[in-house]
């Protein structure tokens, strides 16, 4: 079973994000760079379904990134993937979602795949868009939002978190799967996976190797953005002071009423 | 600008791999150490499962070579020591006890037979060890120890008391240092050995978040084969010691960093007669000075950790660490606190709990007192105490 699992390096979620004016894009330069924590999810479900199958699974991470951040990838190596390949093109700056969709898809067709675990949502763009792109791209079925994924006798069954509970669906492979976040915590990376990692390989693709010249980066995208602006600053409160706790009480029912709340 | 946690930018001194071990590490103390600690000093309390926790991530004896140990650098080892003793001066006591004193013991000194039978077990945290050095009446001069093991046809009985002995009540082994018609030997004592038994030490104020214990053995019979066979003399415990009081230079940096944040938080956001008392001059000595102490400490653990992976590290140079980091991390863990005011001493806050911390670890693993008269023989060739 060939597991492979699908991470974005991005800048650290507790950090300060910053848009640059110019290229209206993210500043990932001066900043720490991790692994979308979201992907954590997905590369910890694909690690406790390699542990489930046994036999010669492999999980394999794929990653489309500057080849400078290679070494933030170290840290998947040492959760206990087998093995990374990183996409890796200056021509890809700036691509939207369905120029990176594409870009990732013709890749992923090159590493090959039994089943493509996907986080389902990255911490910079929130577009939440790139799974969908890429199981159409890659003609797979898609299942999102999984809490739970079993594969026996070629077929997977998920259990799919919704608003109101869960749903059981099975499907065939090769399959795409996006996990929730109740898929199970990411495991701590030990000390013996951390030595270890350095030795395991990654792999280097260019736009060149997948053949995606012309539908990549800016020029291959399909959508701009135009403009960008901060959310507009928050208003100045409202302060009540009662006479006494009942009219406190009652002040705050209004408001609560108004806004219906209660 | 730089960086006010890291001024002189020591983190590019480490590589790719150090970096993931810290950050490993502190993300494990962040989850799991932090949210509790508090709770656990006030109860007086160490939950034994925090071993298969440690042994999980595998800073068990880390820096020991085969038997399932990792085989990490000195650097690596300081580094978790770091991360560890910045969420409690206790839980890197008890990783220090087990891997650096009782694993390193049987790993230096131990049989064949008793590498295997223990040290993987003691890797995964399942087997908890100690180290019975000190006891009431010998702690800087342990050659005084009244233990004794004597030999009883292909037996030795032992009989003693040991004091102080971080990890004792629940631990599975201990490793005890005796005299003996042929100097200083050491066993490898299973707990539930006939003649063994441990009483917990109450009503301390220092490393509440750590199990010490006395240890007493009366007519403890073992076969020679719980002997450490490569042990002889002082030596031997010597050099146990001698391993952990390197992680404790990182340890205590840690803990004093843990103390510098918490106070330069708290300056930015205290205000006081309408500014942050972060903008008082007063204030922002105490915190220059903090952090002066803190990145020349954490430098010379850093030079001290590549001087050992190098192989050239002298233990009158370990003693140069430990005097030194361990006062500096005192003193900031003071002015820590007097920055805190009065918060500076409920559990809500690290600080009181690094300082009253910090009292044990000046202590332990050879005083302030010995590793200086060590260092005044190094430099004098004239020794102060024999």
């Amino acid at each position: 079973m060939k597991i492979v699992v699908t991470v974005k390096l991005v800048p650290d979620p507790n950090g300060e994000k910053k848009l640059d004016p110019a290229t209206k894009r993210l500043v990932r330069t001066g900043v720490e760079t991790v692994i979308n924590p979201y992907d954590e999810y997905a590369l910890e479900a694909a690690l406790q379904l390699k542990e489930r199958i046994g036999g010669d699974s492999t999980v394999t991470v794929f990653c489309m990134s500057p080849e400078s951040l290679k070494e933030s990838l170290r840290k998947a190596l040492a959760m206990g993937a087998d093995g990374a390949v990183m996409l890796s093109d200056s021509s890809l700056e700036g691509s939207d979602v369905w120029a990176s969709a594409h870009a990732m898809s013709l890749a992923l067709k090159r590493i090959g795949f039994d089943i493509l675990i996907v986080g389902g949502l990255t911490d910079d763009g929130s577009t939440g868009a790139v799974p969908g792109a890429l199981a159409e791209f890659l003609g797979v079925p898609c299942l999102t939002n999984v809490r739970k994924i079993e594969i026996a006798d070629g077929k997977v069954r998920v259990e799919r978190e919704t608003d109101g509970g869960y749903q059981e669906v099975t499907g065939s492979l090769p399959m795409l799967v996006t996990t929730a976040l109740t898929i199970g915590e990411p495991r701590y990376p030990s000390l013996k996976g951390i030595m270890g990692a350095k030795k395991k390989p990654i792999d280097m693709l260019s736009v060149a190797d997948i053949g995606a010249a012309d539908t990549v980066g800016s020029a291959g995208s399909k959508t701009e953005l135009l403009s960008f602006a901060p959310p507009p600053a928050r208003g100045a409160g409202q302060i009540v002071t009662p006479e006494d706790p009942a009219a406190g009480a009652a002040a705050i029912l209004a408001f609560l009423k108004d806004k219906k709340l209660v | 600008m730089p960086d006010a946690m890291d001024f002189l930018g020591i983190d590019a001194l480490l590589d790719d791999e150090e970096r993931l071990i810290r950050d490993t590490v502190r993300a494990f103390v962040r989850d799991r150490i932090t949210p509790n600690i508090g709770q656990w000093f006030e109860d007086g309390t160490l939950p034994r499962e925090i071993g298969r926790e440690l042994g999980a991530l595998g800073l068990l004896g880390m820096h020991l070579h085969g038997y399932d140990c990792p085989g990490a650098s000195a650097v690596a080892y300081g580094i978790a020591c770091m991360e560890l003793e910045a969420g409690d001066a206790g839980v890197r006591s008890f990783a220090s006890v087990q891997g650096s004193l009782a694993m390193f013991a049987i790993h230096r000194f131990g049989s064949e037979e008793q590498k295997r039978e223990w040290l993987p077990a003691m890797a995964r945290g399942e087997k908890i060890g100690c180290f019975g050095l000190t006891e009431p009446d010998f702690g800087s001069n342990p050659s005084g120890m009244r233990t004794t093991a004597r030999r009883d046809g292909s037996d030795w009985v032992i009989d003693g008391t040991k004091m102080w002995i971080t990890n004792g009540s629940f631990a599975d082994l201990a490793i005890v240092w005796a005299r003996s018609d042929e100097g200083i030997v050491g066993f490898v004592v299973p707990t539930d050995t006939k003649g063994f038994s441990s009483n917990l030490i109450h009503r301390k104020l220092s490393l509440r978040a750590s199990v010490t214990s006395e240890l007493v053995l009366e007519n403890v019979r073992l076969p020679d084969s719980a002997r450490l066979p490569g042990a002889h003399g002082l030596g031997g415990p010597l050099a146990c010691l001698n391993e952990a009081r390197f992680g404790i230079i990182w340890g205590v940096m840690g803990a004093a960093r843990s103390c510098y944040a918490t106070a330069l938080d708290y300056a930015k956001s205290r205000v006081q007669f309408d500014r942050p008392i972060g903008a008082f001059q007063l204030t922002q000595e105490k915190l220059v000075n903090m952090l002066l102490e803190l990145q020349k400490g954490t430098l010379l653990a850093l030079h001290l950790g590549r001087m050992k992976d190098e192989g050239r590290l002298h233990p009158t140079q370990v003693s140069f660490g430990k005097l030194n980091n361990v006062r500096e991390a005192l003193a900031i863990a003071r002015e820590a606190r007097s920055i805190l005011g009065a918060n500076g001493v409920t559990l809500e806050y690290p600080i009181i709990r690094h300082m009253n911390n910090l009292e044990s670890v000046l202590t332990y693993e050879g005083t302030s007192e010995i590793h200086l008269l060590v260092i005044g023989q190094a430099i004098t060739g004239l020794p102060a105490f024999t």
